[in-house]
């Protein structure tokens, strides 16, 4: 790679406006981090283009310069995916934010990479449509990241994630050349499916500047219910239970004890923490198949030793419970310096073997770990409360981590379920992909983006390593 | 700013920033959102509360420099705490602020008006009461006087400050020195007493919003108060601590304790948000000095808004009536985010007769008034005004109502800004339910 210059500074200037280059240090530590614990690394320039061909210009620039870009939404993201670990610049989309059309006859939203996934459920409810997608950070994540991350969220077993609800794109390619893949089309078999390799390809690929998203009639009515477990086990299996008796809850949530008292710390609505795990179940749809499926699962909970089974009041009431579950990895932190999460996920029949697993390794390593999850799609997120500045327990949670990937993939599942590969679980990846998976993945890195510009060493390493930009 | 500066302010993040509390913030973002000035910068992390906190760890680790981009992000926040309200983790970004600003002004050149500004306000008026009504005095004598009308006709206010100038459209007619040293240290309750308390008055509320103290204590002897006035107590050293003259504040904080430990009230009542929020904070300004940890602990408990001890006692279900009226809210941010108090006003006021309140989109935002930050970042503050009248011009509301003098004072340069003085009118809420009560009570006028 080669140095960021004034000279390159100007020019990239020239494209988008002097005010929307900003090198100040104060400005690039603001831009040097996501919210994954332990990683930082100053870029050479954040710059925040104004319309998609300002993107090709800057892009094309820096592929001849061989400058690295990292586009970054708004750097919630939990795999060091947006750190900018060998500098060069950030891309923000704060000036494309724009909701560009609602058609509701093809039922379809186009928008501008930097609209808010909040804001995106907002518009299609205000016209009796429904968005589902809905990961933790919603309320302030952007579309391109969510893209980019392929987000799941708490609605992911019923409804699928961000790749279910994405019909086309418009990416901008390493070499500056502009693109639209799919279309507001059900059906298009044309070629290879650019847009699913695209979504969840962690800005490894091009920059997305546009999406057209896919939007649902809502669900009629929603229910909503705690199920209280002296035992973790027995809250896993009610999980599996659930699945195996042909129920597809909107959403089955999974918290162990410790997670549900910082989130009763913080969100103070009177959750149970008396209770050594609780399940958050949620089903929609219309009224007489809800209360069908939550009589039936209400018996499955019952069946599986819950020693108490509660409906929620009214629909504030769910929402508060709904919205206090997705502060659970931030609330966590209350407890210890540094939060360190993973997100291992297997078929949702393993679910009771999975949580089993992940407490004995837990015990072995002598590190503490709490749980919580979408339980209902077999992603679990096992959160590790540890010191950053401990380096001795840092090494011990790490082998408890890869030991609990290993686990997962025997199992027949997954090294990471919605969070990403990013900088963090790039180790892991061949445990999952294989050494020719990982080539595959390698041929299609190096033809679309040959001089590994966009967002280096994520994901897959290349020929150049990063500069070791992990700080405690 | 050159080395021999960076250095030393670098040292003073090292020795005074909290690394605890920096290290409680996970990054998540969740702040982003309800940060003010994050959303008026067109979401500049930069000026996001978690842009913020990775910028005082950077300079804790020494990660980067302090420049003056850096100081700009400390300064452009408003200290309104909305953030901590969203955090999950919980992190005590008040606290942080104050430490980041103690570590900077302790040893940074300020321009040199604002260097005026702080010296004088700080170190020489706000300590001592009876200089802040000298000041108010003469405030009363140039209002009363006819050099208002000089000033105004003659154009010399051009000469200071935009926002200042603005300013003294605002500022409320001021009572004469005779009243201000004549104030009351023991009220009894008007009906069958209920509970004692202690009022804390304040500085600017004792002298330039003499009237709406007034209000409140006649609103607590109404709802069954007795009321103790400590004559020693000061000002609450807000302004010196969210400013970073920390020690100023702490001398400050003593004082007040000792002045109430002798009142033995229930609760110690304030009417303005911004003093209340620094005053339950004293048992953290005061943890470092031992003997007075459980002292200030003790302050701390008792403190209570005005509005929150109406509604403990009732107050809301007594007859209250206006003239037929629109009326909105203005949250303070102390009194939302510092003290948790933000359903009882709007319970108060939708317990009038006749009165329909509209909540304002974003009410809980802040509006920019800040303590002095309406003067020393006044480009960003009047952005906020700005787009907070949009808001209060939505609800069609006749009187918008607040619960602290700085923001009641912005809302009414904002009205004036927007040429609404005829069809708008910013109060005290303790103002209007005074006006409620005694207009439900006509036989109780003559007191």
């Amino acid at each position: 790679m080669t140095m960021f210059t004034d000279e390159l500074k100007l020019k990239i200037q020239d494209i988008v406006g002097k005010e929307n280059v900003v090198t100040d240090n104060a400005s690039l530590l603001a831009y040097s981090y996501d919210a994954t614990a332990r990683y930082q690394a100053m870029p050479d320039a954040m710059v925040a283009p104004r319309t998609t061909l300002e993107v090709a210009s800057v892009v094309e620039l820096c592929n001849t310069y061989h400058i690295p870009i990292v586009p970054r939404g708004s750097g919630t993201n939990l795999c060091a995916g947006t750190t900018p670990t060998q500098g060069g610049i950030v891309l923000t989309f704060k000036h494309m934010n724009k909701i560009l059309e609602i058609d509701e006859e093809n039922l379809t939203m186009t928008v501008q990479a930097g609209v808010y996934t909040k804001d995106i459920f907002e518009a299609a409810q205000e016209v009796g449509l429904f968005y589902p997608p809905d990961p933790g950070s919603m309320h302030i994540s952007q579309i391109g990241g969510n893209i980019s991350e392929n987000s799941g969220g708490l609605r992911g077993l019923k409804y699928g994630v961000t790749r279910d609800y994405v019909l086309g794109l418009e990416v901008v390619l390493p070499n500056g050349e502009i693109i639209e893949t799919g279309g507001k089309l059900a059906k298009d078999v044309a070629g290879y499916d650019l847009t699913r390799l695209y979504v969840g390809s962690e800005g490894t690929l091009g920059v997305i500047t546009k999406a057209i998203l896919k939007l649902i009639p809502p669900p009629e009515t929603k229910k909503t219910m705690l199920a209280l477990y002296h035992n973790l086990e027995a809250a896993a299996e009610t999980v599996s239970a659930i699945i195996a008796n042909r129920i597809i809850p909107a959403t089955l949530e999974f918290l162990d004890q410790a997670t549900v008292e910082v989130v009763e710390d913080f969100a103070k609505i009177g959750l149970p923490t008396e209770a050594k795990a609780i399940l958050l179940i949620e089903q929609d749809g219309a009224a007489e198949v809800v209360d069908r499926d939550m009589e039936k699962i209400e018996q499955l909970c019952r069946k599986n030793h819950a020693f108490d089974v509660q409906l929620a009041r009214d629909a504030k009431h769910a929402e508060q419970l709904a919205t206090a579950r997705r502060t659970a990895l931030s609330a966590l932190s209350r407890l210890k310096p540094t939060t360190i999460l993973e997100d291992a996920t297997v078929p949702r029949s393993e679910i009771a073997n999975m949580v089993k697993s992940i407490s004995e390794i837990a015990d072995k390593y002598g590190v503490t770990i709490c749980t919580f999850g979408h339980a209902g799609d077999g992603n679990l997120h096992p959160t590790c409360l540890t010191d950053a500045r401990n380096e001795k327990e840092i090494t011990l949670v790490m082998q408890a981590f890869e030991e609990i990937f290993e686990r997962a993939i025997a199992l027949g599942g997954t090294i990471t379920g919605e969070h990403g590969v990013g900088m963090m679980k790039q180790p892991y990846l061949h445990l999952k992909t294989g050494t020719a998976g990982l080539d595959v993945m390698k041929s299609i890195k190096q033809a679309i983006d040959p001089n590994h510009i966009m967002n280096p060493g994520k994901m897959i390493v290349m020929a150049e390593t990063s500069k070791g930009a992990v700080t405690p | 700013m050159n080395i021999k500066e960076k250095e030393r302010i670098q040292a003073a993040f090292k020795e005074k920033m909290d690394y605890d509390e920096l290290m409680n913030c996970t990054r998540c973002g969740f702040c982003l959102p309800a940060c003010p000035t994050y959303i008026e910068t067109n979401y500049d992390e930069v000026h996001s509360p978690r842009g913020r906190i990775a910028i005082m760890k950077g300079l804790v680790d020494g990660a980067i420099e302090p420049s003056e981009e850096v100081k700009e992000s400390i300064d452009l926040c408003l200290g309104c705490r909305a953030c901590e309200t969203v955090c999950p983790s919980g992190v005590k970004f008040g606290q942080l602020l104050e430490q980041a600003r103690d570590a900077i002004y302790q040893i940074n050149e300020q321009s040199i008006f604002e260097k005026a500004l702080r010296g004088t306000f700080f170190n020489h008026i706000f300590p001592k009461q009876e200089r802040i009504v000298g000041l108010t005095s003469l405030l009363g004598f140039y209002q009363r006087s006819g050099i208002q009308k000089l000033a105004r006709t003659t154009g010399i206010l051009h000469l200071f400050p935009k926002n200042m100038y603005g300013m003294e459209k605002v500022l409320p007619e001021v009572p004469k020195r005779k009243q201000l040293k004549s104030r009351p240290t023991h009220l009894s309750a008007l009906k069958p007493q209920k509970k004692k308390v202690a009022f804390f008055s304040g500085c600017l509320m004792d002298t330039v919003f003499m009237k709406t103290n007034d209000a409140t204590m006649k609103l607590l002897q109404y709802a069954g108060c007795d009321i103790v006035i400590p004559k020693t107590q000061g000002c609450c050293g807000a302004l010196h601590g969210h400013s970073g003259e920390v020690a100023q504040a702490r001398e400050m904080a003593k004082r007040n304790i000792e002045a109430f430990e002798a009142a033995e009230a229930d609760y110690i009542i304030t009417n303005a948000g911004g003093c209340g929020a620094f005053l339950v904070d004293y048992d953290h300004l005061l943890k470092d000095e031992p003997e007075w940890k459980e002292r200030a602990d003790a302050f701390a408990r008792k403190i209570k808004d005005v509005t929150s001890i109406l509604i403990e006692l009732d107050f809301h279900k007594e007859n209250l009536q206006l003239p037929r009226q629109i009326v909105t809210y203005q949250d303070s941010c102390h009194l939302k985010n510092g003290q948790k108090t933000f359903m009882e006003p709007r319970r108060l006021l939708e317990s009038i007769t006749d009165v329909d309140y509209i909540e304002m989109k974003d009410a809980n935002r802040c509006c920019g008034s800040a303590g002095i930050y309406n003067l020393v970042q006044s480009e960003m503050s009047m952005q906020i005004l700005d787009h907070k009248m949009e808001q209060a011009k939505q609800t069609k509301a006749k009187t918008i109502v607040t619960a602290n003098p700085g923001c009641l004072l912005q809302m009414k340069l904002g009205i004036e800004r927007e040429g609404l003085s005829g069809e708008m009118t910013a109060v005290h809420i303790v103002d209007l339910l005074l006006e409620a009560y005694e207009m439900a009570h006509p036989e109780k006028l003559s007191g």
